[in-house]
């Protein structure tokens, strides 16, 4: 129970830290932050690495859903990442 | 070993949160996007060299798959298309949650066989959680992008969809109680039923949300995305994903707060209320009936003349100039004005397009200077000097009904003002009305010109219109 405390406490702050930070992102940067934060949502991609790294307590199931997480997240991270940069390149120009 | 992991964790997450810190300036966009990018790559690291990690062959397949899709998608798709992109998106990394769920229920029901591990009330509820967010995600967003698309009209069962929602919600908390009090590691069938009954309240919760509130539909999402994300860091205790998951959690609430303000409305009401157009529509006789004769239709001819004397110019981009791809006419058209001395800017509505910040892409992508971009209550007070103002596309958002009719369905909604300019040049499909389903007051008025048609090629006659002057 301790641990879930101190988990929710740093969930608590983050969400303060992040309505902090994202105010401040002007109106003609959002479409490339929600794909910026696309891209950062595919951490999850930590979770499904540790899930289909084949230690003895993986089964044949939870390996195959941790591949196709690890695809998953993929996608994200690199579709969210370099579509961002096409569109933050655009604004830079001028 | 597991020290240096959590620093690894630690390190990615002040990353991330400087990378977005970047962001609130275009100028150093580009390197604060490099930052986050920086900081997956050190949480991915650090993730390998977990002790549970003892083979790499599956990792790399996975990724490999995945970074190719990733990669095709990001070269290929259209800015116009970035609306669906994002919604896509929100439902991948939903669906990638899920089954990191999914996976590590599977491991925890061995490790329990084994003896080395003793479900907890919080660990159940945190699959629960992670499983409901994962997937309401997951087939939600693909309903969004099937709305984006038009491939899925407005539902007209809503009350059915409804009572679906009402009857899972009922049997999930059943599911979840059981699964938590009774039996956490045994309960396969119950689990995969938890799953599909979660797939099906995702569809069920978007169906009946109409077509035009998609943004905030695609922004609330993409919230989800980051707390599925944060569940499954409550799952695997794994701080990294906590933190990282509720920064996007907070981004995708602020886009939604922002768009629901810039619509007059309340969230539950988006959600909640139906499409709108279904409650307060016209007929389509009535439509026509209130623009019979009123509206002075004009040609681009007339547009360059007029043009031509212009001093001060205001182009209000809609979703119209999306669909047209005109952006690009748009820039051409507004560097000849330039030329001639005049002012050129564009009128940014919050809600223009399908999602926050479209407009400022697409016209980003043509290369106009981001300063040019003007936002709703900056160039308000502008249009009483502004000669001409260019409407492109765009409908509701310029409906003077919002502001001064009290009865109007969209009263109170905030809207630029382009009534105030000396003439209004509305180019326009067709009368058919906007998203809120009523006619615009705007087109009728004697200093407003339609011009129909679509968009680039009204832009494009212009153009050569004025090169013939």
């Amino acid at each position: 129970m301790e641990m879930f405390i101190l988990s929710l406490t740093i969930f608590v702050l983050a969400v303060f830290v992040g309505v902090e930070v994202i105010n401040k992102v002007p109106p003609t940067l959002h479409t490339p932050l929600m794909s910026g934060t696309n891209a950062i949502s595919g951490i999850v991609v930590v979770g499904a690495i540790i899930s289909s790294g084949g230690s003895e307590h993986t089964t044949v199931l939870s390996t195959v859903l941790g591949v196709a997480a690890i695809a998953l997240a993929t996608i994200n991270i690199v579709a969210g990442f370099m579509v961002t940069d096409r569109m933050l390149n655009m604004f830079k120009k001028k | 070993m597991e020290t240096v992991i959590n620093i690894g964790y630690l390190v990615a997450a002040v990353l991330f949160i400087l990378g977005i810190k970047g962001m609130t300036k275009p100028k150093t966009a580009v390197r604060g996007n490099q930052m986050s990018a920086t900081g997956m790559l050190v949480a991915i690291i650090a993730a390998l060299l977990d002790h549970n990690v003892v083979s790499y062959e599956y990792i790399i397949i996975g990724v490999l798959i995945g970074g190719t899709i990733g990669a095709f998608i990001a070269k290929k798709v259209a800015m116009t298309d970035m609306p669906e992109l994002v919604a896509a998106l929100n439902g991948i990394g939903g669906g990638a949650s899920l089954l990191v769920a999914s996976a590590n229920y599977l491991e925890s029901q061995k490790l329990a066989e084994m003896g080395q591990f003793v479900p907890t009330y919080d660990w159940s509820i945190a699959v629960i959680l992670s499983i409901l967010i994962g997937a309401v995600t997951l087939t939600g967003s693909f309903i969004a992008v099937g709305k984006l698309k038009g491939k899925i009209g407005d539902a007209k069962q809503v009350r059915l969809f409804k009572w679906i929602v009402k009857l899972s919600l009922a049997a999930l908390l059943a599911g979840a109680a059981y699964f938590a009090a009774v039996d956490p590691v045994n309960s396969d069938l119950l689990i995969a039923g938890l799953i599909v009954l979660c797939l099906v309240l995702g569809i069920c919760l978007v169906m009946p949300i109409g077509g035009a509130d998609m943004p905030v539909v695609v922004a609330l999402l993409n919230s989800y995305s980051g707390l599925a994300g944060a569940a499954a860091g409550f799952v695997l205790g794994n701080n990294g994903l906590i933190i990282t998951g509720s920064l996007v959690g907070a981004s995708g609430i602020i886009l939604t707060s922002i768009m629901c303000k810039a619509m007059n409305r309340s969230l539950t009401n988006v959600l909640f209320g139906g499409s709108m157009s279904e409650s307060s529509g016209v007929s389509r006789s009535e439509n026509d009936a209130f623009y019979e004769g009123k509206v002075k239709f004009s040609s681009a001819d007339e547009l360059a003349m007029l043009l031509d004397g212009a001093q001060n110019v205001v182009f209000v981009p809609g979703y119209g100039l999306a669909v047209a791809q005109a952006q690009h006419a748009t820039r051409e058209l507004a560097g000849m004005l330039e030329k001639q001395g005049a002012k050129v800017k564009y009128a940014i509505h919050p809600v223009a397009g399908r999602m926050p910040g479209h407009m400022n892409v697409l016209l980003a992508e043509a290369e106009v200077p981001y300063d040019q971009l003007v936002e709703m209550d900056a160039i308000n007070p502008e249009f009483s000097q502004t000669d001409v103002a260019i409407v492109l596309g765009a409908n509701d958002v310029v409906n003077p009904a919002a502001a001064e009719d009290p009865n109007s369905p969209i009263f109170g909604m905030p809207i630029l003002d382009v009534h105030h300019a000396k003439t209004v040049v509305v180019v326009k499909r067709g009368l058919s009305p906007g998203f809120a389903g009523i006619p615009n007051e705007l087109f009728i008025r004697d200093n407003s010109l339609m011009v129909a048609g679509d968009a680039k090629k009204v832009l494009q006659d212009t153009i050569s219109a004025l090169k013939d002057l």
